[in-house]
């Protein structure tokens, strides 16, 4: 009863403190990785030149902070005025009419520094939804001493065939080396941005203009043919439960020779503390086919003000100063250059300090240019995104398809078995939202 | 020969019972010792068990990262809250169902517990509407209100299975001296059921402090409890494990005690009346 009656004299006096406090409150909703963190502790800087403001956040891991924005977005909860999106929510929430355009970043944020494959995600109907916090592609990270060991050089943009030979000759299953670690858990943005993307080098694509599934088709065959064949020969074991975080701990005790995922690895990667092979590893760009695509993502979190927010010139001025060029250059002079959020501005990837301290800067710069969120498989699509499809429905349905990929993978079922039923499942699904009439 | 017999069949049998502890309590130990780790360890293949640098950075950084003791006070609240507002509503209507039946009392009870078979997220939206409509996101009268009327069947339900163990003819003698109904559920029926009602309590204290839907989707900060703490501390990309269990350590810590505390009542309010 106690508690009882402190929530209610609790409450009452928030009634009564409330109306006194004239500073305008922001709550950020954001997700859990390293550059988001430091952000939160770099707040002062930013409560120093706005005073009036304060800075309330709110961390939570991606799945959880996706379901809880998406729910307040769209009942108008009102309970967020700056939230973390990533690129795949950006079109559809943009379309929708649940995002307020950022038009009043400020005469010095210069928008055409943002490069301009992340700006192109962002962007619908020529006006900017969301401002790029950081951005990340996809590409291989691989041993430099196995691969001197073995007598092979790895070129700046392998192809797949190239891959998948340099993985069979360096696995030496007795020593526990496996020559490539790739993702295989299931879930949209695991197994499935990592096949789509890859399906995409493959001449892959998920609808054809008339949104008709594409499972059935001899590319993504191809595909997945590939892909569970590769693994089977040259992958670690149990590879079906294995995401971005059981690759990376492979990786880090050297039992990977390459390893295909976000370029944002490459700071873990090389980082002495957290990897024993952190001296000995090299960078290439996704894998091709020569069929003019790469088989690397593009991925952005990104800050987005709700529509309907009463709060919005506060929250374009904290968006203004956490995605501007002084922001970087304020992490750089308290954590480095090194720690610096990569991949939304030109002007980081032409500055000296920065290509010094980050090996890995010219590869990212050119994964991320070489993916084309509006054009991203070699034949026409209707849709928007490179490892994903930018409809609501895509999160439900990649992650039923990723199931039965991820059942390939582990032999539970045949490549052929598994696409039959992605292809069953996808027509059904998307006939229901009304794509297939 | 017999007592040599009794002997190896007691240590059978304890051996068998430590074993099973050990194992359930196994994972709890993992978690509280990697979170002395540096990530590196609490990721290492294979994994280490106690030979590694013990360090108190995770505990660090988890503190200075989150207001534990706000959160904390948050979960206390909650939960102790919506339970005692569970058991104000709930004694009254077991003692209706165990004392004085109509026809309907077994469909009612039934019906109730129907109501926990549903997935939460299927009443997410409008209970969401609700909410924003009259203002209850994010605050502590809002989930306690929730929390309580969540647990409620399970609550009646418990009671009243303790309280049918209770012959009927010590309520009769009580009225015959006069008692009212407050006074007979108050002076008579609660001391009786007093072990049934306490691990009622205790294990809907622990149910309401668990709960992580509907408080991780109903609060920002000001009535987020341990759950959302727990929650800042998971990633799909990046080493988060040695701080995860720090955190987990933390939230866990204070239902962990409380749990061992008053483990004899729980166990005699959950056997009680097992045995006739």
């Amino acid at each position: 009863m106690k508690a009882l009656l402190g929530v209610l004299l609790g409450a009452a006096s928030m009634l009564v403190v409330g109306p006194a406090l004239a500073e305008t409150k922001l709550t950020i909703a954001t997700v859990n990785n390293g550059d988001m963190i430091r952000m939160q502790g770099l707040t002062a800087d930013f409560t120093a030149k706005n005073p009036d403001i304060k800075l309330e956040w709110v961390t939570l891991e991606e799945n959880a902070l996706r379901q809880k924005v998406t729910t307040d977005i769209a009942t108008k909860g009102g309970q967020f005025d700056v939230l973390t999106i990533g690129t795949y929510e950006v079109p559809i929430w943009a379309k929708k009419g649940w995002l307020v355009a950022l038009d009043k970043l400020g005469a010095d944020y210069d928008v055409d520094d943002l490069l301009p494959a992340i700006r192109s995600g962002l962007t619908t109907d020529g006006k900017l939804f969301a401002a790029p916090f950081y951005g990340e592609s996809s590409m291989v990270m691989y041993r430099t001493d196995l691969f001197d060991k073995a007598g092979i050089k790895m070129p700046d943009a392998p192809t797949w065939t190239f891959v998948a030979d340099a993985a069979r000759k360096l696995t030496d299953k007795s020593k526990e080396i496996y020559g490539i670690c790739l993702r295989g858990k299931a879930g949209w943005g695991e197994n499935m941005a990592f096949l789509t993307a890859t399906a995409n080098s493959f001449g892959a694509r998920w609808f054809d203009e008339k949104w008709a599934p594409q499972f059935d088709q001899p590319e993504w065959k191809k595909t997945l043919e590939f892909y569970v064949n590769l693994m089977k020969d040259a992958g670690p074991p149990g590879a079906s439960s294995n995401g971005f975080n059981e690759n990376l701990a492979l990786f880090n005790s050297g039992k990977c020779g390459m390893w295909i995922d976000a370029t944002v690895a490459a700071s873990f990667v090389t980082n002495p503390k957290e990897s024993k092979v952190a001296d000995k590893v090299g960078f290439a760009l996704a894998p091709d086919n020569g069929l003019g695509k790469r088989g690397n993502w593009l991925w952005a979190w990104n800050l987005a003000i709700p529509a309907g927010s009463q709060k919005v010139d506060a929250a374009t001025k904290f968006i203004s100063w956490a995605t501007s060029k002084s922001y970087l250059a304020l992490v750089a002079s308290k954590e480095g250059w090194a720690n610096v959020p990569p991949g939304t501005r030109t002007s980081l990837y032409t500055n000296p300090e920065y290509q010094k301290a980050a090996p890995f800067a010219k590869m990212t710069l050119d994964s991320i240019n070489s993916a084309d969120p509006k054009k991203p498989t070699v034949k026409p699509v209707p849709y928007v995104g490179v490892q994903f499809v930018a409809i609501p429905e895509f999160q439900g349905l990649a992650t039923t398809v990723g199931q039965q990929f991820s059942a390939a993978l582990s032999g539970s079922t045949s490549v052929d078995a598994a696409l039959a039923s992605a292809q069953a499942t996808a027509v059904r699904e998307m006939t229901r939202a009304g794509y297939i009439k | 020969m017999a007592r040599e017999h009794t002997k190896t069949y007691r240590a059978g049998i304890s051996v068998i019972a430590w074993a099973a502890s050990l194992t359930l309590f196994f994972p709890i130990l993992w978690m509280v010792v990697t979170s002395f780790k540096s990530e590196l360890d609490a990721f290492a293949s294979p994994p280490v068990f106690l030979f590694f640098d013990w360090t108190l950075e995770n505990y660090h950084i988890v503190q200075t990262r989150s207001d534990y003791f706000r959160h904390a006070s948050n979960s206390v609240i909650l939960s102790c809250g919506s339970t005692l507002l569970a058991l104000l509503i709930a004694i009254p209507a077991a003692w209706a169902m165990a004392f004085a039946p109509s026809k309907r009392t077994k469909d009612t009870l039934l019906w109730m517990l129907s109501t926990k078979m549903m997935p939460p997220v299927g009443v997410l939206v409008p209970i969401y509407l609700l909410y924003r409509d009259t203002g209850l996101l994010d605050s502590r009268m809002g989930l306690v209100a929730l929390l309580c009327l969540g647990n409620l069947p399970i609550v009646i339900w418990m009671l009243f299975t303790y309280f049918k163990e209770i012959p009927k003819d010590i309520l009769e003698a009580a009225r015959m001296d006069g008692a009212t109904t407050l006074k007979e559920i108050v002076y008579v029926l609660a001391p009786m059921a007093l072990p049934g009602i306490a691990s009622t309590l205790l294990l809907n204290v622990i149910l309401a402090w668990n709960e992580a839907f509907w408080t991780l989707n109903l609060t920002t900060s000001k009535a987020a409890p341990l759950t959302v703490f727990i929650a800042a501390y998971s990633s799909p990309e990046g080493l988060f494990w040695a701080k995860l269990s720090a955190a987990s350590t933390l939230a866990i810590a204070p239902i962990l005690v409380i749990g061992w505390l008053s483990q004899r009542q729980l166990v005699r309010g959950l056997t009680f009346g097992a045995v006739k």
